[in-house]
């Protein structure tokens, strides 16, 4: 089942590349970012089956940091969205206001 | 049955990413991404990952999610039913670069030796500890012994996370 998910999570995570590059709303871009996140759990996951269980230890690492990315990165979105009021990728040009 | 089902929670897993980049409205996006994280889950079951599945549908699906959901019902974003797509330039980029990626996944994927994917002892070390410790022990041990910094740091990082995400949402005073 090894290939199979190697070739899985290969997909997800090309999926996800793919939609944070064309879209233009930054939370389905922040998705795909999660999207490309689990796909690179999988792999430590299905790895892990043949290398030892230190690829899940790691996997629950990445979870903890996704949790804390999310949190920040939705404030940031708020707080850009409080400003120009909308939330498209092609208004946010300044780093400063 | 195992494969079956493997092939099962794959198709709901792809099904769900291309509903993710390809949904009109956010929420939809959104409820498409819950269902490709369960479908995730069902595959950390196949491959051993007991604890790893439950922790993806309580953290992932249920928190991540439902932070984004309300981050998505505070700026009232759900009324948004147009398909925005950053032009035809960048769609197209958007294709070269994946399929450069792609192909330069599955060239990796070749590369890897047979023996390695075939090896009939795969899995039994994993499974013994999982029959000698439980579901939760198995990624305990590590965790609180070889990891213990690393996880003392992740609390750290939890924390400083909660401050900055109020410093940054709250309104200006």
């Amino acid at each position: 089942m090894l290939p199979e998910s190697l070739i899985l999570s290969a997909l997800i995570f090309v999926i996800g590349t793919m939609g944070v590059i064309v879209r233009r709303n930054v939370i389905i871009m922040f998705l795909c970012i999660e999207l490309q996140l689990n796909a690179v759990n999988l792999t430590f996951v299905s790895l892990s089956r043949y290398l030892g269980i230190d690829g899940q230890v790691f996997v629950f690492f990445v979870m903890t940091v996704a949790a804390a990315e999310a949190a920040v990165g939705l404030a940031i979105i708020i707080s850009i969205f409080r400003h120009y009021g909308s939330v498209d990728v092609d208004n946010f040009r300044m780093l400063k206001w | 049955m195992v494969e079956i089902l493997f092939y099962v929670f794959a198709a709901i897993v792809l099904g769900g990413a291309l509903g993710v980049v390809m949904g009109r409205n956010p929420i939809t996006s959104l409820m498409f991404m819950v269902t490709s994280l369960a479908g995730i889950s069902g595959i950390f079951v196949l491959l051993g990952a007991h604890f790893l599945a439950a922790i993806q549908i309580m953290v992932y699906a249920g928190a991540i999610m439902v932070l984004f959901l309300f981050v998505i019902m505070l700026l009232n974003l759900g009324h948004d039913y147009q398909r925005a797509v950053r032009g035809w330039g960048i769609v197209v980029l958007g294709f070269a670069v994946t399929g450069s990626l792609g192909g330069l996944l599955a060239k990796q994927l070749k590369v890897g030796s047979q023996e390695f994917y075939n090896n009939p002892e795969a899995g039994m070390v994993i499974d013994a500890d999982l029959l000698e410790h439980g579901a939760v022990g198995v990624i305990a041990h590590p965790l609180f012994t070889d990891y213990v910094v690393a996880f003392e740091l992740t609390g750290i990082l939890l924390f400083v996370t909660i401050v900055g995400a109020i410093a940054l949402a709250k309104k200006r005073v």
